[in-house]
C-alpha cells in the first residue's frame, strides 16, 4: 500500500519526501484538531460526569459528581 | 515451485500468481494494522500530553482575564459591594474565582474556578457545581477538577492531608478553608455536595468546601472527595493578602 503510494508520487526522491512530510503533518493536525477532541468524551477515560439517581433535593439536572 | 503455477481458472489478463496476490493482501493488512497502531499512539500522546498543554494555556488566559476584570469596577450595579451571603451568581461557564492550594502548588496556584462542571469547562480550570454555594457562603462550595489529562489540577490529590489549607480568591475577598476529612465514594453519591453533606434539606450552619475528582487516577470508577471548613477570610479592600499566598508557591 505505502510502496504503491510512494511509487505513484511525482518527482525526485527529495520532492516525494517533502510531499510525505506535508501529508503526515496534515493528517496529524486533522487528528489532533478534530478527530481526537470528538473521540475523547466518547471514551471511558474522561467519562467524568455521572448522573446521580439520588433524591437529595438538589436540582435534578446538575446532580453529578465529577470527574476524571 | 508450486507458487509459480498459474491456475487455469484465473481470469484472462491477470498474470500475477494467486499466491503472490495473497501475500500482497497480507502486506496491505499489515500496513493497515501498523497505521492503526500509530494512530492509537498518537491518541495517547494527545490525551496525556496535548490536552494538558491546551488546558494549561486556557486556564492561564482565564486567570488573566479574571484578574483584569477585577481591576475594573463591576459591570452590573450591586455586584461586589454586598456581603458574602449575597454574592452575585456568576454566569454559567464564567470564571469567578481563583484557587490556591499550597500542598498542590505545582498545579493549583491561581487556578481559575468556573461556574460549570461540563467537560469543555473543566478543560479550562476547576469547575464549580452551579447548584452549590459560592465561596464563603453558609453551605457547601463544591468544586470538581480533572485528576488526569486536561490540565489535571487535582493530579496530586493523594498528597493532601487533614489540616491542609485551600485558598479561594474572588473579587472582594480571600477565603481560607481547612481540610477536615476525605472519602472515596461512588459516582452516584450526589449527597457529598449538598449544603450539609448527607443531610438533604438540612439548614446549613457551617461554611464548607468540597473537592471532587476521579479515583483511581486513570479510571473513573469512583470519586475522591475532600471536605473542609472555612477557617478564615479577608476583605481585599481593607486587609492584606494572606501570608501563605504572599509567601508564594
Amino acid at each position: 500500500m505505502y510502496a504503491w503510494l510512494w511509487n505513484h508520487l511525482p518527482g525526485p526522491t527529495a520532492l516525494r519526501v517533502l510531499i510525505c512530510a506535508v501529508a503526515l503533518a496534515a493528517i496529524v493536525a486533522v487528528l489532533f484538531i478534530w478527530v481526537f477532541p470528538w473521540l475523547e468524551p466518547r471514551l471511558p477515560f474522561t467519562d467524568v460526569t455521572v448522573d446521580a439517581a439520588s433524591s437529595t433535593g438538589l436540582s435534578t439536572a446538575g446532580d453529578r459528581i465529577t470527574s476524571l | 515451485m508450486t507458487t509459480s503455477v498459474t491456475s487455469e481458472h484465473d481470469p484472462p489478463g491477470t498474470s500475477a500468481p494467486r499466491a503472490a496476490r495473497g501475500w500482497a493482501a497480507v502486506g496491505v493488512i499489515g500496513e493497515l494494522l501498523i497505521t492503526v497502531g500509530v494512530v492509537l499512539l498518537l491518541f495517547v500522546a494527545y490525551q496525556l500530553w496535548w490536552t494538558n498543554v491546551v488546558a494549561e494555556r486556557a486556564a492561564d488566559q482565564q486567570a488573566i482575564a479574571l484578574q483584569d476584570s477585577w481591576s475594573r469596577p463591576p459591570l452590573t450595579p450591586g455586584g461586589g459591594e454586598e456581603g458574602t451571603e449575597k454574592q452575585r451568581r456568576p454566569k454559567l461557564g464564567d470564571a469567578f474565582a481563583l484557587m490556591y492550594i499550597p500542598r498542590l502548588s505545582d498545579k493549583v496556584w491561581g487556578m481559575p474556578v468556573l461556574e460549570s462542571v461540563e467537560l469543555p469547562d473543566l478543560a479550562r480550570g476547576i469547575g464549580h457545581y452551579p447548584e452549590s454555594q459560592l465561596p464563603g457562603q453558609k453551605g457547601n462550595f463544591a468544586v470538581a477538577a480533572h485528576r488526569a489529562t486536561n490540565g489535571e489540577p487535582f493530579r496530586d490529590i493523594d498528597r493532601l492531608r487533614v489540616g491542609d489549607k485551600v485558598y479561594v480568591e474572588d473579587r472582594d475577598s480571600w477565603f481560607e478553608y481547612t481540610l477536615q476529612r476525605d472519602r472515596i465514594v461512588a459516582p452516584q453519591d450526589g449527597w457529598v455536595i449538598e449544603p450539609v453533606p448527607g443531610e438533604p434539606g438540612a439548614k446549613p450552619v457551617e461554611r464548607l468546601i468540597t473537592l471532587t475528582t476521579c479515583n483511581p487516577r486513570w479510571a473513573s470508577t469512583s470519586r475522591w472527595i475532600w471536605w473542609g471548613e472555612l477557617s478564615n477570610s479577608w476583605d481585599k479592600a481593607t486587609e492584606d493578602v494572606p501570608a501563605a499566598i504572599k509567601a508564594g508557591r
